[in-house]
């Protein structure tokens, strides 16, 4: 037998211990989302009108958002704005995972709306709708259902993402295994039980993704 | 007159597409319009219920003028048909969903009665057994028939046809067409842009010949047919048989 400084006994041991962090991880991800779809929704919508009043908004947002990091955004949001309002760590780590995402969303959202074919708005339009009925039942139905793949992928990263709330102080699973790793001093052994919650995590979340994927394909062949 | 038509041009950036067009289509008046691709035979018929924008002229339909601008717009889409090449059914809804799609969304007809309406029409084009089935599961010459139950829930005044048959296989157009005759037959005001000669010699009331933007001839299909006045009109109609 080697000799390593390892104990990976303490892997199962202290496992159950991090359930409340991982209730965190969870928490922010759900809410980030919840409001990244939101934001991502309404910004997708808006940067493809022809007003440059809804659209020159959105692409400003999205230019800003995408292009500086999300550690950073999180740390103006919970530092940065402390003078302005005093936002506690938990809203302030969804608001930014919220909107960060937002933007991305956005993006996915807007992809997914120009490529269902310009026939089925005329369709729609011809009998008599709306525009705004073509887009909410013709249009947004098919394109959320391309859009599917894509959103999968961004909620596992947002998932992922959700570890830089440690940054500002909120103990989700990141910040309880640095904690952990220092009392204890096996730093490794924490950061390995981190690792196995977030890929438990994630590949929850990829199936649940797959699911719905499958069953929107109803209408491709069920006879 | 159930479509005035005066003075209508349409530009595509510099592309000059429709040159003063003028036409009027009597109630109960088959209109054939034929021509080369990019003669703007589909351009004028997509102007009529809007979805593309002259940039002059004026279109009346049932004798109103119509205000491009007008947040009514969808009003007058709505006694409009339209009947695409493509078909454009909508993939997310069951053959019944489409069909009633309008009644429900655009007249806000209760879904039974609905329902109600949309048998009929999936029996009159012939279809009533596929109520339930999704349009993936179609061949083309029954997706138009749909698209053409779709159309007729709204009770059109015109029904409009963009190259109906052109997108389907040659053992397919003959559905397509049986349901058009019938329509004809019944005293819709239509206007086709086909190619179909059998169709238009036997439900025609006149044929259009356009090119390059303009109606170059027009007259009683047979007449137009056997004895073409312009040189164009000849060469194009013995391009196409």
């Amino acid at each position: 037998m080697f000799d390593v400084p390892w104990d990976f006994t303490a892997i199962p041991r202290f496992f159950p211990g991090f359930y409340v962090a991982a209730l965190l991880t969870l928490q922010i991800t759900f809410f980030g989302i919840l409001v990244g779809l939101a934001l991502g929704l309404v910004t997708g919508l808006m940067r493809l009108s022809n007003n440059k009043l809804l659209n020159m908004p959105a692409k400003g947002y999205i230019w800003i958002i995408r292009g500086t990091p999300l550690l950073l955004q999180l740390m103006i949001i919970y530092y940065g704005l402390i003078d302005l309002v005093s936002i506690d760590r938990m809203p302030a780590a969804i608001i930014g995972l919220g909107v960060h995402n937002g933007a991305y969303i956005a993006e996915i959202f807007r992809g997914a709306i120009q490529s269902v074919e310009r026939g089925q708005r005329e369709a729609a339009l011809s009998l008599g709708m709306t525009p705004a009925q073509a887009m909410r039942r013709v249009v947004l139905p098919q394109a959320f259902k391309r859009s599917v793949p894509a959103l999968g992928n961004q909620f596992i990263i947002a998932l992922k993402d959700s570890s830089l709330a440690s940054a500002i102080a909120v103990r989700e699973l990141l910040l309880r295994a640095r904690q952990m790793g220092s009392a204890t001093l096996m730093m490794l052994e924490m950061l390995m039980i981190v690792g196995i919650y977030y890929l438990l995590m994630t590949t929850v979340l990829t199936l649940l993704v797959g699911r719905v994927e499958k069953r929107l394909q109803v209408s491709d062949y069920r006879d | 007159m159930m479509i005035e038509i005066r003075g209508l041009n349409k530009w595509f950036g510099d592309l000059h597409v429709l040159k003063d067009i003028d036409l009027d289509v009597a109630e109960q008046e088959v209109v054939v319009v034929i021509g080369a691709s990019g003669s703007g035979k589909s351009t004028l018929l997509r102007c009529i219920n809007f979805l593309e924008f002259a940039q002059k002229g004026k279109i009346y339909i049932d004798g109103r003028e119509t205000d491009v601008k007008s947040k009514k717009l969808h009003l007058v889409r709505a006694e409009v048909g339209m009947v695409f090449q493509h078909f454009n059914l909508f993939p997310h809804r069951t053959v019944m969903g489409n069909v009633i799609e309008g009644l429900t969304q655009v007249k806000k007809i209760p879904q039974n009665k609905a329902l109600e309406q949309g048998t009929e029409l999936l029996a009159k084009v012939g279809l009533s057994d596929k109520a339930d089935v999704y349009p993936a599961m179609l061949s083309g010459g029954q997706k138009q028939r749909v698209a053409i139950a779709r159309a007729l829930a709204m009770k059109p005044k015109i029904m409009l046809f963009d190259e109906p048959t052109s997108s389907l296989d040659p053992e397919l157009v003959g559905e397509v067409l049986q349901v058009m005759k019938t329509l004809a037959n019944e005293g819709m005001t239509m206007m086709v842009v086909s190619h179909e000669m059998g169709f238009a010699r036997e439900v025609g009331d006149r044929m259009i010949y356009m090119d390059e933007g303009r109606i170059v001839e027009q007259g009683e299909p047979k007449e137009l047919y056997s004895n073409p006045q312009h040189e164009r009109t000849k060469a194009f109609l013995s391009q196409i048989i």
